[in-house]
Formats: C-alpha cells, sequence, structure tokens
C-alpha cells in the first residue's frame, strides 16, 4: 500500500497561478464587444415608485440601453425562495416574500436596484446614472426590530397584516418545568450585531448569450452555481444544459456569494439575449456595502434556570431575527441561532423562539459563522451571568454542565437548518476546555498574574468560553472521478471554491485511492458544463460532502482499475497494487501496467463489451449526510485594556478545535486563522450602521473597519483535537467558520474580567472602545 | 467631446504609449488597457491595497490614481516577478507559509513586500506586521502572510 | 466607482500652473498626491470641473535648510520623502513621527506635504504639526507671492484663506527652540485610521526646570486643527508639575476643542480622550525635553 495522502500538509496546487498573477477573476475576463453594466440604486429606504424617467440617460453617447421594471414587462417577478421554509417544524408560521429582481412600485431598502443602464464602459455607465430620475414619495422608514411590530407600524409589505417574516417556537422538555424546579433564573436582553461578508473581490457577473448555439455562458461569483443555473433557466425558460454557469477564481465568499436571483442573474442574462452582446457587470465596494447581503442582528429576550449549585435546569430564549426587506434565503440563520444556543451544554428543557421581522434594511443571508456566533453569543453569556449570581467561577458554570464525551452522540431534539434533528456526532468537550485552559494558564493568570497588575492599577482579564460549530449539512454534494489516457486525474464537481484549497485537498482524497501524485490531479470546481448537480458552498460543508463524494467515487474507480489490470496482468486483484500512476503486482513490481493505458483500455474502440460494462476508468458518486457534522471547541482570550482610553489589546489568543479529520491540517489551521480575524472583526471592529432613515452610514472601508494586520494579536495558538466524525468515511467536520463563531462572548467575558469588581454587564456583541467607555462609566455610577 | 491625453507609462519593462481619458483611474489602465490581470481591484477608495503597485520604486494605489499624474514613470507590477515555474522567493514563501486563500489580495500584499524588503531585509515579526498593515486580507488572518514576509527574507538574503 | 469626467491640464512650471489657475478660476482645481481627492471622486462626492496637475511640476518638490537652522518644504514633496529626509530627521523628529501616523505608505508615497495642508481636513496630522511648529507658507499666484503664519491659514473644515487663482508653494518651518521636547499621542480606532483624537505637544525648557514654551496642537476634534492656549499661559514660566498639566488637560479638553459624537465615540468619550491624551502629551514632551 502507498502512503497515505491525508492528514498531510500538502502546499497548494493553485499557489503558483495564484501568486504570479495568473488567477482568473470575474472582472479578468474579457470578451471582445462587451458591454457594461450599472445599476441604479434608491438613496432612499421605503417609498413608493410614482414614475423613473430614464429618457436622458438613453440618450447619452456610449449608453446602450436602460431598463426599468416597467421594462421587462412580463418577465419581472419576484425570485424564487432560495432556501424553503421550515415547515417540518410544527405551528411554524413563514410569510414567503422572496426578492425582486429590481423595484417596480415600491422600494424596500436603500441600496435596492431601480434602474440599469447598459454602455460601452463602466465609466459611462456610472454617468448615465446622474440622468435617470426618480418620482417617488417617501414613506416611514421600519429599522428597529422590535419596533417593526408595533400596531401602526408602517408595512413593508403592504399584503401582510404585520411586519412578521416568520414565527418559529421550538421546544424540549418544559422550560416551565425547569422554572418550577430553579433555585435562580436569570434573564437578559442581549443583542447582537450587523457585519458584512467583506470578500476583497466584490460579486460579478459576464454573460454571453450564444445565439447559434443556443447557450447561455455565464461567468458568475456565485458560491452555488448548480442552484443558480437552473434559477437563470428556470427565468429564461430554457433547458439546464441551454445554461453553462462557470466560477472564474473567487475572491472570497464568506456567505453573501451564495444569494442569487439578484439582479445581476435575473436581469443582466435577459439583457444579454435582448441585446445579443456580452455584458459584464462587477459590484463596486459601496454597492456591495448598499446591495450584497449581511446578517447578525437579532436581539434576544433570553433567561436561563439553574440550581444553586450552577447545573442547568433550562432555557429560554426568545429572539427577533432581522431578515431585512426581503426573506428569499429562508430561515437558515435563524434555525442556526436555535441549534447554537446549546454549545457545549445538557440543556434539559429548551424552549426557543424565532420572531423573524422585515425591516428596510438589505435583505440577510448567512455570513460566515451564521447564526451560529449569535446562539454561542447568548447562552455563554448567560452562563457568564449566572456565574456571576451564583458567586461561581465562569470556568466551574461551564465544567458543571459540560456535555461528556459518553453522551456522544448526543440528540439535541432541536431542528436546525437542514430540516433534521441537530445531533452533536462526537468529541471531547472537556477535553478542549481543560486543554485552552492549561494552555492559556489560566489558574496561573487569576491567581499570581492578575492580581499583581491590578495592584499597580493595570486592566488585563481573562475570558474562555465553549463553541459548537454545525457543519457539513445536507442535503448533498457529488463528483466524477476520471482517469485520463494520459495518467493524470480529473475530478470534477459543481461545488465553489473561494480560497478553501479544494484544487489541493480533493486532490489528496483522490490521489489516496488512486496512487498518484496530488500534482497530476487536475480538479474541476463549479462548472456546470461539467458536472450537472450540486447545491453550493456554505455552511462548511465542501471537504466533507464534496471529499466524501470524491473518496466513494475514486474507491469506485480503483476498483475499475484494479478489476481491468487484473485480467490483463492475469493476477489476482488481491496481489496488485496501486502506486506512482500504475498498477502493479505488489511482489513483482516491475510487472506493472500505468493508468494512463488502463484508460485508454477501459474505453475499446472496436469488438465487443461484457453486458452492464461501464467505459472509461470513471465513476461518479454522491454523498448527504443524515445530519450535520458537528464542530467544537474552545476560546482563550487575555485582553489588555487601558482603562484611560478604553482602547484593547489582544495580548494571547488560544484556540482548541475538533473538526475530526484533518486533511490538510495546514488548511485547516489557515480556515481557523480566518474565521478568527473575522470573529475579532464582529466583536470589536466591524459594524454596519444605518441612521434614522435607513441610510447605511458605514458604506465605505473609512467607515466601516476591515480588521487590519495590526488588530490581531501576535500568534493564534492553536490546540488541536481529533475526534473523527462517525457520518463519513473519513472521518471530517467542517472548519470554516469556528473562529468566526467564538470571539464576541469571549472578547465580553475577557473585558468584564479585566475591570473584575464592576459589574459592566455586557449585553451587546459589538463593542467598541467608545462604547467600553461608558460601560465603565456606568459601573463607576459617573 | 471627451479629451484625451497622450501618455508614455513604462510598465514592467515594456513602454506603453496610449491616448486615455483624464479619469482613467491608473487600476484600470494597468487591468483593461495594457490585460495586466494580476492587480486587483477591491475598493476603489484606497483602503484595500490589493490594487497595490510600485511606481518608480515605491508602492502606491493605483486605484486612487489617474493614469495621466504617472506620465513618464516607470511601473511593477505583480508580473514582474517571477512565472508558476520559476517562483520569486516572496512568492514562494506566501506558497510555503500558506499566506494565501483566495488569492485576491495576494499581488497587492507581494508589491508591498518587495519594497518593504528592500528597506528592511532583516525584518521582525513585529516590523513584518506593520509593513502590511495598508494591505487588507479576508483570509488568513495574516499571521501566515506575516511568516511568509520573514522567510521571504531569509530566501532573499540567501539567494 | 468612476470618476465624474473633467477637464485636465498638467503644467510643467509654476508659472504655467499659475495661468490656468487664474484662466479657470472657482472651476479650477489642484491636483497634488490625489490620495485624498482621488477617493472623493471615485464615490463622485467631488466633482471638479477641471484638474491642474501639479505632479509635472517637479520644482516645487524639495526640502531646502534656511538661513535660521529651519527648513522649508516644497509643496509637492511626497510625504515618505520627508519622513526619510536625513535633515527632517535631525532638526524636527516629531515631524517624522506624525507623518508615519498618516495612513498607510503606499498613501505617503504619494501624498505630499502642501497638498494635505491645503487640503485641511480637520482630522489631517499635518496642518496640526504646521501650528505646531509655526509654519509660515508661501502662497503664490499671478499677482505675486504672500505669506500666511499657518494659525491664520485654516478657517473650517477644508477651508483656508487660499484664492482660486493661488497655490500653497512652500511650507517654512522655524527652527526648533533648543531644549525642546515633543511628543505625539492619538488615539484611532485602528492604525493609520481616522484619529477619535489626537494631540501633538513641543515643550521648551528653560534651563533652570521651568517651561520657557508649551505648545498643544489638536485634530480630528474640532472643525480644524487647533492650537490650545491655555497650556503655555498656565505652564510658561512654571515648573511642569503633574497637577499643573493636570489642570491643563483637563481645560483644553472642556473648552479648547470641539469634538462631536459619530459612530465610534460620542463628545464626552472624545473629550475624554483630549484629557488623557493632552496630559500624556505635556508629560512625555517634559520628559523628552530634559533629555
Amino acid at each position: 500500500m502507498t502512503e497515505s495522502t491525508i492528514s498531510k500538509s500538502y502546499k497548494r496546487n493553485e499557489d503558483p497561478r495564484l501568486l504570479t498573477g495568473n488567477g482568473n477573476y470575474i472582472d479578468d475576463i474579457e470578451i471582445p464587444g462587451m458591454l457594461h453594466v450599472a445599476i441604479k440604486r434608491s438613496d432612499y429606504a421605503h417609498a413608493k415608485i410614482n414614475k423613473i424617467d430614464t429618457e436622458e440617460a438613453k440618450k447619452m453617447p456610449g449608453v446602450v440601453a436602460v431598463y426599468t421594471a416597467e421594462d421587462l414587462g412580463d418577465y419581472w417577478r419576484p425570485g424564487p425562495l432560495q432556501v424553503p421554509p421550515p415547515t417540518v417544524i410544527k405551528g411554524s408560521i413563514f410569510h414567503a416574500r422572496p426578492l425582486e429582481c429590481i423595484a417596480k412600485n415600491k422600494i424596500r431598502f436603500s441600496g435596492e436596484p431601480v434602474a440599469v443602464v447598459v454602455a460601452e464602459s463602466r465609466y459611462i455607465a456610472e454617468d448615465a446614472l446622474d440622468y435617470i430620475y426618480l418620482d417617488i414619495e417617501p414613506l416611514e422608514y421600519v429599522g428597529d426590530l422590535e419596533k417593526s411590530l408595533d400596531p401602526g407600524a408602517p408595512l413593508i409589505h403592504e399584503d401582510l397584516e404585520s411586519n412578521l417574516s416568520a414565527d418559529v417556537r421550538q421546544e424540549v422538555g418544559s422550560w416551565e418545568k425547569a422554572v418550577a424546579e430553579a433555585d435562580l433564573v436569570v434573564k437578559k436582553r442581549i443583542v447582537t450585531k450587523h457585519v458584512a461578508g467583506g470578500a476583497i473581490e466584490n460579486r460579478g457577473i459576464v454573460i454571453q448569450w450564444d445565439d447559434s448555439f443556443k447557450v447561455l455562458n455565464v461567468w458568475a461569483t456565485t458560491q452555488g452555481p448548480v442552484p443558480m443555473r437552473n434559477s437563470i433557466a428556470k427565468y429564461l425558460g430554457l433547458m439546464e444544459n441551454q445554461v453553462r454557469v462557470m466560477n472564474p477564481d473567487i475572491g472570497g465568499g464568506f456567505g453573501p456569494k451564495i444569494m442569487s436571483s439578484q439582479i445581476d442573474d435575473v436581469v443582466i442574462p435577459w439583457i444579454a439575449m435582448k441585446l445579443k452582446k456580452p455584458i459584464k457587470w462587477v459590484e463596486d465596494r459601496r454597492e456591495n456595502f448598499l446591495g450584497t447581503t449581511s446578517e447578525r442582528d437579532q436581539v434576544h429576550y433570553a433567561e436561563i434556570a439553574l440550581k444553586k449549585d450552577g447545573t442547568i435546569l433550562g432555557v429560554k430564549d426568545e429572539f427577533y431575527h432581522n431578515t431585512g426587506a426581503y426573506n428569499p434565503y429562508g430561515m437558515t440563520v435563524p434555525l442556526n441561532t436555535q441549534t447554537h444556543v446549546i454549545s457545549n451544554y445538557n440543556i434539559p428543557n429548551y424552549f426557543t423562539r424565532i420572531i423573524m421581522v422585515f425591516t428596510n434594511q438589505m435583505v440577510v443571508t448567512p455570513v460566515r459563522g451564521a447564526g451560529r456566533s449569535h446562539g454561542i453569543f447568548v447562552m455563554e453569556r448567560l452562563l457568564d451571568a449566572a456565574a456571576k449570581e451564583l458567586g461561581m467561577d465562569p470556568i466551574e458554570i461551564r465544567r458543571k454542565n459540560i456535555l461528556p464525551p459518553e453522551s456522544m452522540p448526543f440528540r439535541t431534539g432541536v431542528i436546525g437548518q437542514d430540516f433534521v434533528e441537530s445531533v452533536l456526532d462526537s468529541g471531547d468537550y472537556p477535553g478542549a476546555l481543560e486543554k485552552t485552559l492549561e494552555a492559556i494558564e489560566y489558574e496561573k493568570f487569576k491567581k499570581e498574574i492578575q492580581p499583581k497588575l491590578r495592584a499597580e492599577g493595570k486592566h488585563k482579564g481573562i475570558g474562555v468560553i465553549m463553541f459548537t460549530e454545525g457543519t457539513a449539512v445536507g442535503p448533498y454534494e457529488g463528483a466524477k472521478v476520471m482517469v485520463g489516457v494520459t495518467g493524470k486525474v480529473n475530478v470534477v464537481c459543481a461545488y465553489s471554491n473561494q480560497g478553501q484549497g479544494h484544487y489541493t485537498t480533493f486532490a489528496q482524497v483522490a490521489a489516496n485511492q488512486l496512487g498518484v501524485d496530488i500534482k497530476d490531479i487536475e480538479v474541476v470546481i463549479g462548472d456546470t458544463g461539467q458536472w450537472q448537480w450540486g447545491v453550493g458552498a456554505f455552511a462548511s460543508r465542501g471537504m466533507t460532502l464534496v471529499g466524501t463524494a470524491i473518496h466513494n467515487a475514486a474507491v469506485k474507480v480503483r476498483e475499475k482499475a484494479l478489476n481491468l489490470a487484473s485480467k490483463i496482468l492475469e493476477t489476482p486483484k488481491e496481489e496488485l497494487e496501486l502506486a506512482d500512476g500504475v498498477v502493479r503486482i505488489a511482489d513483482l513490481p516491475e510487472k506493472f501496467i500505468s493508468l494512463g493505458e488502463l484508460a485508454m483500455r477501459a474505453n475499446p474502440t472496436r469488438g465487443t463489451v461484457e453486458e452492464g460494462m461501464e467505459p472509461g476508468l470513471e465513476a461518479a458518486s454522491y454523498y448527504g449526510p443524515p445530519h450535520g457534522a458537528t464542530g467544537y471547541g474552545c476560546l482563550g482570550l487575555i485582553l489588555d485594556v487601558d482603562p484611560e482610553t478604553a482602547k484593547v489589546k489582544i495580548e494571547r489568543l488560544v484556540i482548541a478545535d475538533d473538526c475530526g479529520t484533518n486533511i490538510n491540517p495546514m488548511i485547516v489551521d489557515g480556515q481557523i486563522h480566518g474565521g478568527l480575524q473575522m470573529g475579532i472583526g464582529e466583536a470589536f471592529y466591524e459594524n454596519l450602521v444605518y441612521d434614522d432613515y435607513g441610510q447605511l452610514v458605514t458604506a465605505s472601508f473609512m467607515d466601516y473597519l476591515f480588521p487590519q494586520a495590526t488588530d490581531m494579536p501576535a500568534k493564534f495558538e492553536i490546540k488541536h483535537i481529533v475526534t473523527p466524525s462517525p457520518l463519513n468515511p473519513l472521518g471530517i467536520k467542517g472548519i470554516g467558520e469556528a473562529g468566526a463563531i467564538c470571539v464576541p462572548a469571549c472578547f465580553m467575558q475577557a473585558l468584564e474580567d479585566a475591570f473584575e469588581g464592576m459589574d459592566l454587564d455586557i449585553t451587546d456583541s459589538f463593542m467598541s472602545p467608545g462604547k467600553l467607555y461608558h460601560y465603565v462609566q456606568k459601573a463607576k455610577g459617573a | 467631446m471627451t479629451q484625451k491625453v497622450k501618455v508614455a507609462i513604462t510598465v514592467n519593462g515594456t513602454l506603453y504609449e496610449r491616448e486615455v481619458e483624464p479619469r482613467l483611474l491608473l487600476s484600470d489602465f494597468i487591468r483593461h488597457d495594457l490585460g495586466l490581470k494580476g492587480t486587483h481591484v477591491g475598493c476603489e477608495h484606497g483602503l484595500c491595497g490589493s490594487c497595490t503597485v510600485l511606481i518608480d520604486g515605491l508602492s502606491s494605489r493605483s486605484c486612487t490614481l489617474f493614469a495621466v499624474m504617472v506620465d513618464g514613470s516607470d511601473i511593477k507590477t505583480v508580473e514582474s516577478l517571477g512565472t508558476m515555474e520559476k517562483m520569486h522567493p516572496i512568492q514562494e514563501a506566501f506558497q510555503e507559509k500558506h499566506a494565501l486563500q483566495c488569492g485576491f489580495c495576494t499581488p497587492g500584499f507581494l508589491m508591498t513586500t518587495v519594497e518593504f524588503l528592500e528597506g528592511n531585509p532583516n525584518p521582525t515579526a513585529e516590523e513584518a506586521r506593520e509593513a502590511i498593515d495598508g494591505n487588507f486580507c479576508r483570509c488568513t488572518g495574516y499571521e501566515n502572510i506575516v511568516e511568509a514576509v520573514q522567510l521571504a527574507a531569509k530566501k532573499m538574503a540567501a539567494d | 466607482m468612476k470618476p465624474a469626467p473633467f477637464d485636465y491640464y498638467a503644467p510643467t512650471s509654476v508659472e504655467e500652473a499659475l495661468d490656468k489657475l487664474t484662466e479657470l478660476g472657482y472651476s479650477g482645481k489642484v491636483l497634488a498626491g490625489g490620495q485624498s481627492l482621488i477617493p472623493a471622486m471615485n464615490f463622485r462626492m467631488a466633482r471638479p470641473t477641471a484638474l491642474v496637475d501639479l505632479n509635472k511640476v517637479k520644482e516645487l518638490s524639495y526640502i531646502k535648510p534656511t538661513a535660521d537652522g529651519g527648513l522649508a518644504i516644497g509643496t509637492m514633496t511626497r510625504d515618505s520623502v520627508v519622513e526619510e529626509d536625513i535633515m527632517v530627521n535631525e532638526r524636527y523628529p516629531i515631524l517624522v513621527k506624525t507623518i508615519k501616523h498618516i495612513a498607510h505608505k503606499q498613501i505617503r508615497n504619494r501624498g505630499t506635504f502642501g497638498g494635505a495642508i491645503a487640503h485641511a481636513d480637520p482630522a489631517a496630522q499635518l496642518p496640526a504639526a504646521a501650528l505646531l511648529l509655526d509654519a509660515n507658507f508661501k502662497i503664490l499666484s499671478k499677482a505675486g507671492e504672500r505669506w500666511v503664519k499657518a494659525t491664520d491659514f485654516f478657517i473650517g473644515p477644508f477651508m483656508t484663506v487660499l484664492e482660486p487663482e493661488e497655490m500653497l508653494a512652500e511650507v517654512v518651518l522655524p527652527p526648533m527652540p533648543a531644549n525642546t521636547g515633543a511628543s505625539y499621542q492619538q488615539v484611532s480606532r485602528q492604525k493609520g485610521g481616522y484619529a477619535q483624537a489626537a494631540v501633538i505637544s513641543t515643550v521648551t525648557m528653560d534651563g533652570s526646570g521651568k517651561v520657557k514654551e508649551a505648545r498643544v496642537a489638536l485634530f480630528s476634534v474640532g472643525e480644524s486643527a487647533l492650537l490650545a492656549s491655555k497650556p503655555n499661559q498656565v505652564l510658561a514660566g512654571q515648573v511642569p508639575t503633574a497637577e499643573a498639566i493636570e489642570e491643563v488637560a483637563a481645560y483644553v479638553a472642556k473648552n479648547e476643542c470641539d469634538p462631536g459624537t459619530d459612530i465610534h465615540g460620542t463628545e464626552e468619550y472624545r473629550r475624554n480622550l483630549v484629557h488623557v491624551l493632552v496630559r500624556r502629551a505635556l508629560t512625555d514632551a517634559v520628559q523628552q525635553a530634559k533629555k
């Protein structure tokens, strides 16, 4: 048997291309005669449209066409619901209001598209935007989650009775019973804040209608090529194979690039077919802030019931969730919140209710950590508040309630984003906690270091919290593995890669079965012309779902190769091995046949074949798990706060994480690093702020603070735990979102610890120095 | 009506003479007029650093300059470094340290690093971190980039 | 995010530039480094009709010693050139420290010394540094030259005494007195980002432990860069005790700045920052002066 290619830090296959300027991103695609699009966006957050006058814009030199919703005629219709409602949860209410690709009678958020200009250059297209005149009647803006349901609140969708978008309740055990038995019930109002995906590359699309072959070529930055292909085909009345969606290299996704059925993939294809001209639209940064989806906006009314010794009896969490002006992405985000409130703990009685509301803000869809960060924040803050009330150490209360390894798999009883019960499949939760405490020297810090610092007037604080990361949800992904006549291997899927390293990790999985160099494996990702099936890149599911499908396909190809070689070499299969690109007799290595030769023979061009024979050294496979795999971990932070200016420095960061088998440990660490950066951003830098009229105040990097190199700690100290998931043959769990889930809860605990003795009582997931200053002043009684 | 201005700009050793609109951003000139796609555009307001190029040896944002402003200058972009077959030591270091994920911001980091290591051939981690502070990366958390800058320095000293 | 069209002129001499500015009047605008103007144009928040690009006027880029031991800096000298200049480093280390806080290297490589002063951004470093160092500005127009002190130059946010046909041509820094210490103190959300409050200070000691002159410039906390008067009133001729410095800091925070509330901090928080930073700056400058 050859050496395993799993759990090895191979350098990435894709890097030489990306490092030398040979990447091919959406804006790099040029087609002769290509036209350019600029989108007129509403400056108002809520308004009735009387008329949009595009006459002057149309007359400008270089402008080819201008379209409004009126001009689309019957083609205009609200987009499909990208994610279905959670009908499986009994009693759930969901008012589907999918996205309008371009506003028709009404504007529902600032930045909503109202007209499209097609011109010879982007410069000219932007010039024309100034000559489109809107006759509108401004309406009152709805932005406050709780007040959005007030009787008399202006209606965002007039055909509904209120701005309620959905109401979903789930209960495990009985919260009433927990309260009845409790010694203590702690209540908090907890708020999580709005952040952007913030990929450095903005969204974009290039469309080319081939009128002779009747094929629509689409290059898009989408995280879900197959759903986008299907939706474009349906809109335009084409067969799926007439629409080819291709991912170029994508400059980061982080969630928002999953959203389709927007102006770019609904209206621009229609225009391209009408004009019979290739068209490019690449979003600029201002549009990205205004028009691209984002999330994290929730208000929780949470309660925890406990015994005197700190044992949790129950949790109740009713929360408002902002879905923005429409709800095309169903309830993925708040359902994640419901499952993640459980975190690492045994909560016998749990009542949770989502009150999802429409507001005049941009649409909410997942951003890395989607919904999970909020759930963890609520639970971990509740535990800290309870510990304070009980006079317990925050670590003790966690030790008391943490799920032991023998409780795995742990059925939570709560239905998640994949519409099945969330199950914590595997892991050593207490192990992660203890490992983190040891690495960050918790005891020493609390007992020796902190008292000394406090005496010197210094404010350093420590925080340690637990988290789970629901990953790798269904329904399914698929892949095809094929050995070519050159002996090189092709792995094809219609997933989407935004930098996760799939060109390398997918190759590692295939190489492990086929005994070829990973450099000889060409991975094709996100081309519906080469592979028809799949769902998309979200919920940290690529390695687990596509990786497993590739593994299964590669096992079949291996079998095919061995069977054929066995015949040719006249040797029983069991005596053969695959290595170095050949099948050889294990004991007689000079007797071999190359994979390329086998591939040739597997596709005979004359003669006859056996019945049931499938040609080629090729196999396809699909994988869909019964439920997601759940990663978990523990984060520890030491923060140094200047009490006069409230400036905060991260002195140490330790994270213990378990994502099962690490296919490529280097890439796993990279995912943790990137997630942590977003988590640090969420806790301390990034915040989308709307003013009282629904204008986004933070629509540039001057106001929306993007985490920089000097904002990070000097080192991300990572401790690995590997508990293979029992759900798939490679034992993988996702890792993409771990770091983006855990930081705010830990940050706030550490800040409170830095001011121990004062009751800061932080219940907000975003804390700027300016806010921290006021928390401290308030606690001082100033 | 549209005024055009003649410019003569050397990019990666080749002199390009073109007529451009005064408002044409240098980033668009490099990418779309010259077809050098390695320079990326992330924000067009001078914050993210993806479009960083060297102008007469000095790192600059190409999205906050008009092409006409650098008439007569000598510009270097990522294409001036190594090739896929033979990468520049900085590029090798970025691969070895996994200092890129999506790769979109990477050319900006590389050009910033070229200038930085010329002035500081043996940086501490802290100096390397400060040097890349004006470039945004959403994927890596920067730690591996800091290490790559230091590794590149070692590689270049050994060359 | 592409700028609106404009007419473009690229003079190669000061004389040509002044001709063009006179001809264009209010419709003309000087383009120097472009690091503030071009982002604003990309957002189409600024839409100048015509730009007079000074990048080809090589005679405006220089750093020259003056007879009295100061320096004269040409308006088009890049920030990074000033930052790395040996004479600037010897004579005005505080200016070097200040420039290092301007955004990032890529911006300083293009941004110009005079451009930042003429732009008069209330959150910018160089107008405050000019006030602190008591700079004198040479202003040229076709009618000739006039000199304006930094203290008379800034009249509001992005507003100066410059007329449309004029250009700021040179900044003259008087020599730094002996026994002077200086300090730069800033709180910003991120390195290279806008300050929420910032203070630059120089303290000159008289040799007997008393303050000869204390200067405190502030920025990002008012409608323009500010020079506080209280510090010198209180400290000149006095031993700079911690109590005296604290009194001055409290006074400046309360009476000599005007920070507003924004998304990053309240007025109260930012006044507190001024208080802390003035105290730290003066304390540090005194220490430096004693060295």
